[in-house]
């Protein structure tokens, strides 16, 4: 008997390996990036896919990724966010202030970052959850109201300036700047170099001397919450909680709380977003971040999740982030105009969400 | 028969001024099928709301196993053992059958920080659960939306039966479904009850009631009037109440008793 319906379970997986493959979100993320790439293999130089050429497109993919991991689990929780873009360079301001005017030492800078960011997390979420009024509107209101105050702030920083500079020095010789600044595994990267497996300089330096760390926090990142979406039972809870608010609580589900921490990480993704790009930059001003919340929301659209809620992936947003990083960067490499970018990811937008809506459709047997 | 599981008093709600509930009194038993009867905006799904602690009653006294209780949340009230299986279900139907079954009570392995899903732990009761209940699924992770309605309310008595459930309420379960569906699902309740939970079956179709009900309550306008039992009351008499007495046997007597 045991032996049979073992036997029985067996043969349905194998048959239903397809529609195992489809019934996964990030699907058409996976098949944009291999479009995007024969698309670019045929049309662009192909420095475009050597070592640097990838770290080329990885490093913006990333900065955004890290946007795009919060907005795709908020949006599979049922919210939105349209302040991340605004918060990145609120949060950049904060984390300016902290190191250049308050002379804090970079550990109490980035966690009054990150506490700042929590902070109006959970300002975002109590009004969304008070009032019951859609993310989509209350955050709109904080696109505008942090972005103001990053100019506020700005000019009181600086004493009427636009750029808040002189935070590189700052943070010179601090323990903790590698880990948020520069590169990673040069050791590793000039070893390779030595044996001849990467391009070098005559001198036997590395051409490309290490990963870029915001690419490590990306890939981290995305293991972190994948595994948490689909292995944790936090994960089961925002997927219940973005699938429907109402059945999720009356299961005994806590949305409020799962929401409220959804928010929390979408704004905390942008803080630290903001500390890695200025950190990069060394310096910040007010138009840092600028219409990110746009690209990210697309990113985890093209990665799978449902503008309604309840389906989703952190794989797809990963994926979905590559597919910008390389036609941002893939466009400098080919004849064509960088002014068909925004064309490009219009008419990937367009194609993702009726794609996804089959998909779902098929998936679930929708009647 | 045996002593009440859950009473409840004189049970008033009040939303604003609307009074959805003007003093209630109901109980149920270990093993028996108690119906609940009633028009469209009677009061039925208010009373049950109060009963799993969705909504605290504006007055009146609830006593489980002998103890008066206040439900806070749902979650308590699943804790002293009362599940209730929605109209709607408490169902995700984008999420898999497996999820939905664990869902707010998922089962964990390992421990501090690494503690995740046992999905083969729940895959494998899921399936062996639905397997009990007569549901064979192509596979444990099927979208609960390819699922027929009559499925989903078996998805959702199995889970709360399986959670330990003494009381399972049910939401109108027949109500969206044909006769076939119907007939399993009163063939779950009538399973359910001979293990010896208390079932509330809430529906306003006075023949299945008849069909599986030992003790039948009407509701009307947010009042009872009474409970009787099965042997003392007729279909016909059920649904006289239900409509209100009077305004009944006159709409049958125009209709040529066709309702
Ligand atoms: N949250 C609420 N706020 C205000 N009024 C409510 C609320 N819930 C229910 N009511 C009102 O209480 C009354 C009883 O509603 P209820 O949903 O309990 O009826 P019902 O017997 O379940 O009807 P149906 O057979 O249609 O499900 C209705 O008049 C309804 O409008
Ligand atoms: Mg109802």
């Amino acid at each position: 008997m045991t032996v049979e319906t073992a036997d029985k379970d067996e043969r349905l997986k194998e048959s239903s390996f397809v529609s195992q493959l489809l019934k996964r979100p990030e699907l058409g993320a996976i098949a944009g990036v291999v479009a995007v790439t024969v698309f670019f293999l045929f049309t662009a130089n192909p420095v475009m896919f050597s070592l640097s050429g990838v770290l080329n497109f990885l490093t913006p993919a990333a900065q955004l990724g890290i946007l795009a991991l919060g907005a795709a689990l908020l949006m599979v929780g049922g919210e939105f966010d349209l302040s991340v873009g605004s918060m990145v360079a609120f949060t950049g301001l904060v984390f300016g202030v902290a190191l250049t005017v308050f002379q804090l030492p970079l550990l109490l800078a980035i966690a009054m970052t990150f506490a700042v960011a929590g902070l109006f997390g959970l300002v975002n979420a109590e009004i969304v959850l008070r009032t019951g009024l859609p993310s989509f509107i209350v955050t709109l209101a904080f696109l505008f109201i942090l972005r103001g105050l990053s100019l506020v702030g700005l000019k009181w920083a600086t004493n009427g300036s636009t750029q808040l500079r002189g935070i590189r020095e700052s943070v010179e010789n601090d323990w903790l700047a590698p880990v948020f600044s520069g590169r990673a595994f040069t050791g590793l990267f000039e070893w390779m170099a030595g044996n001849g497996w990467i391009e070098a300089f005559s001198n036997g330096k590395p051409k490309v001397d290490g990963i870029p760390v915001e690419i490590l926090w990306f890939v981290g990142l995305t293991l972190i919450l994948t595994w948490v979406l689909l292995r944790t039972p936090a994960g089961n809870w925002i997927f219940a909680a973005g699938g429907d608010a109402n059945s999720a609580k009356n299961s005994g589900v806590p949305v409020r709380r799962v929401k409220m921490a959804l928010f929390v990480l979408t704004a905390c993704c942008a803080a630290l977003v903001a500390i890695l790009t200025v950190l990069d930059a060394g310096s910040t001003d007010a138009r840092r971040g600028f219409q990110k919340e746009f690209e990210a929301i697309i990113a985890a659209v093209i990665g799978g999740c449902l503008l309604t809620g309840g389906y989703g992936s952190a794989i797809g947003a990963f994926f979905g982030s590559i597919i910008f990083g390389m036609v941002l960067i893939g466009l400098t490499y080919t004849q064509i105009d960088q002014d068909w970018y925004q064309v490009f990811l219009g008419g990937m937008l367009l194609i993702a969400v009726l794609f996804n809506n089959i998909i779902r459709k098929r998936v679930t047997g929708e009647r | 028969m045996s002593d009440a599981i859950v009473r409840m008093e004189n049970i008033e709600k009040h939303f604003g001024n609307i009074v959805a509930l003007s003093g209630v009194s109901f109980d149920v038993r270990p093993g028996e099928c108690h119906c609940l009867l009633g028009d469209n905006g009677a009061g039925k799904s208010t009373f049950i709301k109060t009963m799993s602690g969705v909504h605290k009653p504006t007055k009146g006294r609830m006593i489980v196993s002998g103890k008066e209780v206040v439900f806070d949340s749902p979650r308590e009230a699943m804790d002293a053992g009362i599940a209730t299986v929605y109209q709607d279900l408490a169902m995700i139907p984008l999420m898999s059958v497996t999820r939905n079954f664990w869902m707010g009570r998922e089962p964990t392995k390992g421990w501090g920080p690494f503690k995740q899903l046992d999905m083969k732990k729940a895959e494998q009761v899921t399936m062996s659960e639905m397997k009990r209940m007569g549901i064979n699924l192509r596979e444990a992770d099927q979208a609960v939306g390819t699922l027929s309605g009559g499925e989903r309310q078996t998805v959702a008595i199995s889970r709360a039966v399986y959670f330990g459930a003494k009381v399972l309420i049910l939401d109108e379960p027949t109500s969206a479904l044909g006769v076939r569906q119907t007939a399993s699902v009163l063939a779950t309740i009538d399973r359910v009850r001979k293990d010896g939970i208390a079932v509330v079956f809430i529906t306003h179709n006075v023949r299945h009631a008849m069909a599986v009900g030992d003790r039948f309550t009407v509701l009307n306008r947010g009042k009872t009037y009474g409970t009787s039992t099965a042997d003392k009351i007729t279909a016909s008499e059920l649904q006289d109440l239900m409509a209100g007495g009077q305004e009944m046997v006159e709409l049958e007597g125009s209709l040529g008793g066709t309702v």
